[in-house]
């Protein structure tokens, strides 16, 4: 395990973008681990400034360093809360659909035949799938829960990195060293996940930055549009709460730190999926 | 004491081109036979060579003894048991006693894997001892094909050498103990200069882990020096069999008396004979009825093209399929 | 001289180094000579090919006394001169595998007549007459020239190749391992086909034979070069350099090398590994792996010495070669080695 992470820090360090963005997803990281203990206010409090008014719609100043909702409530509370939603939403969609994804990847793969057409056939109807109309209609029938924003994203986003995999497994399931596994009494389960499934990582790593970018994306998107959990916010969220209360044209801090952040935290990921990119095509590494 | 016995063995592929296939390439459908009749017996402690050209089935022949592919036809016999009706343990049992040494030490070792590793996964595959005993049999094997244990046991097949790659790969075949071991064309991809080293290595393991030893080449010189009996094969059939001196010395079969002469050899002034060979190889599609080799013999007769001559002992220990022996048998 | 290579240098500029790929190697093809350049992978030759042919990376740097084809000096021609001139007319070459470097979706026969064109003013006609003719040279039906590759064996693919190196009639040909993955039935049709090829020709040509198999070495060659590390060991005609070897490298090469002739021959391989090629490497490339090495040997680059007539030698201890012979013979003499190989 020890070795594994450490593996990880040399890819990373390696390449200059992916560093910027391993140190900008560890901060978003931290943040969303440790920020709800130290933010100012409660976020879904209105605020009192101290000069004894509500605090609507103030800009950024050294009261409130992101400035305030038209409710009076502090953004940069509501920023590290969000953080924290965000990050859990991104984490666990992009985690879970790789799972999903790489196991039925190297299921259809390295079995072929009639496993292989159901699967790949199963993976095609969810292309099919819509995301937002898939969205809206669990979230008519069973209410707004961060879960099923989850799930949702889940659906969507575990189709592609199936389809790779598959295809690497069926190229490194021809290599000789897999028939020497089936020769040295290899089981077909042993080979799938201790055999093939190492030489797959940098691409299944690549994908897991790749489904959290993602994930991210389309939640920020959904919560945009209104369908998200109220009660945990996320960044879409709060742009959200801009956009109902019409003030978007006059609040720009309001737009612009959530803004920035999903702009930031998507292209960190993306710079790291990069960095994970050479490794797994080493072609394109830089001499 | 007889270790194995192959009967006939067969190896047949259906190939099925689409429509468009056929008309655009002029390719038919039918059956690739790659191997076609294949019959030998291997007595305990001996290293057998199987030698032909590429397409001969060969190859294919291993795989199926290996149990990494079912035959379409003849029957396997693995001290005396009938390896087509194994049970579950059965297999788990062959697999610890037959094993296979590859060609190519470049692609026969996952990348991902330490030495130690590689040569413990027979052992963890089949659940062989516990992590002590485990390590103890992987350190025992790996110094026995000479590589230093401490040395070599947290490499990376990456940073070593092809010797030392083919190395591993013969501890990792040997480390379970096998009694069978098939040797793929081990040298082929590594230097001359030290082929002779592992060529060695094997024939002295072979005498004292004692196994026997199917030892596949294309190399007749190669074979010549390891192996004690020869088997000739050509388009998925066996051709000749006997002791390797008997067949360089007194070749029997048209075939091999033209790979003999084929084969060149490291000494400026001598004058190689000509092959006495027609024609260019072919595929094993769709083969027509009769011998194997009558497109290519410059002593085909009749019924060379008619009936396909059955593997007959000529001479005491030397096995022939060739119509000009069969009447003589 | 068809070619002379005198005091050739090749060197790649690489981030961890200057690799000596090919290190002052010097070397004469005759007219109407085979010359055999023997040497396993890493010995440099494919780079020695690179330099005689123009075919060098950017980073690489070349330097030697003489390299001329027929008198005519080729380090002083431009690359368009070189091209214009010399490539495929003077000198042309089968690669290494080449008969996989056929392009799978042209005709074979549209495959030569390209190069034919690329190199000569011959138009389209006049050159799908010559590949026909060419054909029928190394033993091919002219009816293939219609073929595409995948539908050709491994050795007419190879046979075309070499058709289309023989197409514009030049006096040097360098063949790099050109039955190296062959059956040796084919292996040994090509060979006797080359053999006649040199025969019928109007004009002598010359081949320089690259390859690891010393078999095949033995069979083709009228003179021999032994190559290692960048360097040339030994040098002599094909019967000398067998009856009278001089160089440890040599003797270990014999001893490696099973022959159908002698069944019972015991095979002694040579422990170690060719060196790194990084840097300078003082005295004798071969000094490290050497049963007969001194102290002497890893000071000072041995000279190439003539120890008979045309028989040249890197080696400082050649004074003991009686005894270095019936050594080299013995697998005691090559067990004592520092590495594993």
């Amino acid at each position: 395990m020890k070795e594994f992470l450490l593996t990880q820090l040399r890819i990373l360090t390696r390449h200059r973008f992916g560093a910027f963005g391993g140190i900008v997803i560890l901060l978003f990281g931290v943040i969303a681990l440790f920020g709800p203990v130290l933010a100012p206010h409660d976020p879904w409090t209105s605020l009192t400034s101290a000069d004894g008014r509500l605090a609507l719609l103030r800009p950024p100043s050294l009261e409130f360093p992101l400035g305030t909702t038209s409710m009076g409530r502090d953004i940069l509370s509501q920023m590290i809360h969000a953080t924290r939603t965000t990050v859990i939403i991104g984490l666990s969609s992009g985690l879970i659909s790789i799972i999903i994804g790489a196991n039925v990847g190297l299921l259809a793969g390295y079995f072929g035949g009639r496993l292989d057409e159901v699967l790949m056939r199963f993976t095609d109807i969810i292309y099919g799938l819509p995301f937002l109309p898939f969205l809206i209609v669990l979230i008519s029938l069973f209410g707004r829960n961060i879960w099923f924003v989850i799930l949702a994203i889940c659906c969507i986003v575990w189709r592609t990195s199936a389809r790779v995999v598959r295809a690497q497994t069926l190229s490194i399931r021809q290599r000789q060293f897999i028939l020497a596994a089936r020769a040295r009494g290899a089981s077909s389960g042993r080979i799938i996940y201790r055999h093939i499934l190492p030489n797959i990582m940098p691409l299944l790593l690549l994908y897991t930055a790749f489904n959290i970018a993602w994930s991210v994306l389309a939640e920020a998107g959904a919560s945009f549009l209104g369908f998200s959990d109220p009660d945990n916010l996320s960044w879409g969220g709060i742009l959200y709460n801009l956009w109902i209360s019409g003030k978007i044209r006059v609040a720009w801090w309001w737009f612009a730190w959530p803004s920035i952040c999903i702009i930031l935290l998507v292209s960190a990921l993306v710079f790291v999926s990069r960095a994970y990119e050479e490794v797994a095509n080493p072609r394109l590494r830089q001499r | 004491m007889e270790i194995l016995k192959v009967h006939e063995l067969k190896q047949h592929f259906q190939v099925s081109s689409g429509f468009l296939a056929r008309v655009l390439s002029r390719e038919r459908p039918g059956i690739i036979k790659a191997v076609d009749g294949v019959s030998f017996s291997l007595e305990q402690g001996e290293i057998l060579g199987l030698a032909g050209e590429s397409g001969c089935g060969k190859s294919t022949a291993c795989l199926a003894i290996a149990k990494l592919r079912e035959p379409t036809g003849g029957a396997i016999s693995y001290k005396g048991t009938d390896i087509s009706k194994l049970t579950t343990q059965g297999l788990r049992d062959y697999r610890r006693q037959v094993q296979l040494i590859f060609q190519d030490p470049y692609e026969s070792l996952n990348p991902r894997f330490k030495v130690f590793d590689l040569v413990a996964e027979p052992l963890r595959a089949l659940r062989l001892g516990e992590p002590p005993e485990i390590r103890r049999q992987v350190r025992e094997t790996l110094g026995k094909v000479g590589l230093e244990p401490l040395k070599y046991e947290g490499r990376y097949p990456h940073e070593l050498s092809g010797g030392e790659r083919q190395r591993v790969g013969i501890a990792s075949a040997l480390v379970s103990n096998p009694e069978l071991v098939i040797a793929d064309e081990p040298l082929s991809m590594l230097d001359v200069s030290i082929r002779a080293g592992i060529l060695d290595l094997i024939r002295e393991l072979s005498k004292g882990m004692n196994f026997s030893c199917i030892y596949v080449s294309h190399d007749l010189s190669i074979l010549s020096n390891i192996s004690e009996r020869l088997m000739i094969m050509y388009l998925g059939r066996t051709m000749e069999l006997a002791p390797t001196g008997e067949i360089i010395r007194d070749p029997l079969h048209p075939y091999t008396r033209a790979l003999i002469s084929a084969v060149p050899i490291p000494d400026p002034a001598y004058r190689r004979p000509v092959p006495n060979i027609r024609g260019e190889v072919s595929r094993p599609l769709n083969p027509p009825p009769g011998c194997r080799f009558q497109g290519r013999c410059s002593e085909v007769t009749d019924v060379c093209t008619s009936t396909s001559p059955p593997l007959v002992e000529a001479k005491p220990g030397h096995y022939v399929a060739c119509h000009q022996y069969t009447r003589a048998a | 001289m068809v070619l002379d290579i005198k005091n050739l240098s090749t060197r790649y500029h690489t981030s961890e180094g200057v690799v000596r790929a090919v290190d002052g190697v010097s070397l004469s093809v005759g007219e109407d000579q085979v010359f055999g350049l023997a040497g396993e992978s890493g010995c440099g030759k494919s780079t020695l090919i690179r330099t005689v042919m123009r075919l060098l990376p950017g980073s690489a740097r070349v330097d030697a006394d003489e390299l001329s084809y027929e008198g005519r000096d080729l380090l002083s021609l431009s690359d368009g001169e070189y091209r214009e001139k010399i490539l495929w007319k003077g000198i042309s070459l089968v690669p290494q595998s080449a008969m996989n470097s056929l392009n799978p979706v042209y005709r074979v026969g549209e495959q030569v007549v390209e190069a034919i064109r690329a190199h000569s003013r011959v138009s389209r006609r006049e050159a799908l007459e010559m590949v026909g003719g060419l054909f029928r040279g190394v033993g091919l039906q002219p009816e293939l020239v219609r073929n595409y590759p995948h539908e050709l064996s491994g050795g007419m693919r190879q046979r075309a190749m070499i058709a289309m190196s023989l197409a514009l009639d030049p006096r040097l040909i360098i063949m790099d391992e050109p039955t190296t993955g062959l059956d040796v039935l084919v292996q040994e049709r090509i060979l006797r086909e080359l053999k006649e090829i040199r025969k019928k020709k109007k004009n002598a040509m010359s081949i320089l034979l690259i390859t690891h198999d010393i078999s095949v070495i033995a069979e083709m060659s009228d003179r021999i070069g032994i190559m290692y590390a960048g360097r040339i060991m030994e040098q002599a005609d094909a019967l000398e350099l067998f009856r009278e070897p001089y160089h440890p490298y040599t003797l270990g090469l014999k001893n490696a090398f099973p022959s159908i002739r002698q069944l019972d021959r015991e095979l002694i391989s040579i422990p170690g590994a060719p060196p790194n090629l990084i840097g300078d490497i003082p005295g004798c490339v071969f000094a490290f792996r050497c049963p007969f090495a001194v102290p002497k040997c890893m000071e000072r680059r041995p000279p190439d010495l003539e120890v008979k007539p045309n028989h040249f030698v890197q080696c400082i201890r050649t004074d003991r070669v009686e005894e270095f012979r019936e050594r080299s013979g013995e697998k005691e003499t090559w067990r004592s080695s520092k590495s594993m190989n």
